[in-house]
C-alpha cells in the first residue's frame, strides 16, 4: 500500500452541498436543498464566467414568459465518483427539463442563466445553445446526461 | 391535430408546417413552425444539451 497525494472525490460533491465551510457563509435557514431557477437571456446579452447574480438586463421578455424564468427540479443530489486514486468528479444534474410553455419570445435568445433563488439570486453557470425565438410555442431545454463526463455541473481534479 | 398559433388554436391541416433540426457537439436541437398565408403563426424548439463546461485542474499543494 501506499499514499497518493489527493484532494478527495467526496469533497467535490460535498461542495455542491456546503457541508464545507472556510470562510463567512450565509445563514441556511433549512438543510433542505436551494431552489434553483433558471433565466433565458438574449443573445445580445452578455453572460459569463463573471456573471455574479440573476439580473432582469439582457432577459428574454414575452407573452406568458415571467422573468426570473422556471424553477429547476432537483430530486437528484450530486454525486462524486473516483475516476483514479488521484482525481475524481463531483457532479450534478436537475432532474428534468426547462419548459416554458406557450411563449412567445420575439427576439433572438441563446443563453440560458442556472442561479440560487434561496441565496440572493447567486449566479451557478451560463450555458449556451444556437440562437431560437418562439413564436406562441414552447421552448424546452432538455438537461445532459448526469455522468462524469457530461453532467450539466462537474468540478473536477485531474 | 390542434396547434396553437397566434390566431388562437387551429388545426394543422390548415397550416403549412416547416420542421427543423441541428446537431453538434454542444447541442441536439429541433425545431417546428407553422405558417398561415405567410405569416409565422408558431414556433417551438427543443433544445438538448449535451456537453457542460467543466471546473477541472483543481489539485492539492505539495510539501
Amino acid at each position: 500500500m501506499a499514499n497518493t497525494q489527493s484532494m478527495c472525490t467526496s469533497f467535490l460533491g460535498e461542495l455542491m452541498t456546503a457541508t464545507h465551510n472556510f470562510g463567512a457563509s450565509p445563514i441556511r435557514a433549512a438543510t433542505t436543498a436551494d431552489t434553483f431557477k433558471a433565466a433565458l437571456y438574449l443573445a445580445s446579452a452578455t453572460l459569463n464566467a463573471s456573471t455574479t447574480v440573476y439580473s432582469t438586463t439582457g432577459e428574454v421578455t414575452g407573452t406568458n414568459y415571467t422573468a426570473g424564468g422556471v424553477t429547476v427540479t432537483n430530486a437528484t443530489a450530486p454525486t462524486s465518483t473516483n475516476s483514479s486514486t488521484t482525481a475524481g468528479v463531483g457532479y450534478w444534474t436537475s432532474s428534468a427539463s426547462l419548459v416554458y410553455t406557450t411563449v412567445t419570445l420575439s427576439t433572438a435568445f441563446d443563453t440560458v442563466l442556472i442561479y440560487n433563488s434561496t441565496q440572493s439570486n447567486k449566479a451557478v453557470s451560463v450555458h449556451t445553445f444556437g440562437s431560437q425565438t418562439i413564436t406562441a410555442g414552447t421552448f424546452t431545454l432538455t438537461m445532459p446526461s448526469n455522468t462524469t463526463t457530461t453532467a450539466l455541473l462537474r468540478l473536477a481534479t485531474t | 391535430m390542434i396547434v396553437t398559433t397566434t390566431k388562437g388554436e387551429m388545426d394543422d391541416s390548415l397550416l403549412e408546417k416547416k420542421e427543423g433540426s441541428v446537431d453538434n457537439d454542444n447541442e441536439s436541437t429541433t425545431w417546428v413552425e407553422y405558417w398561415l398565408d405567410g405569416e409565422l403563426v408558431h414556433r417551438s424548439a427543443h433544445v438538448t444539451l449535451k456537453k457542460m463546461p467543466v471546473l477541472a485542474g483543481a489539485e492539492t499543494a505539495s510539501f
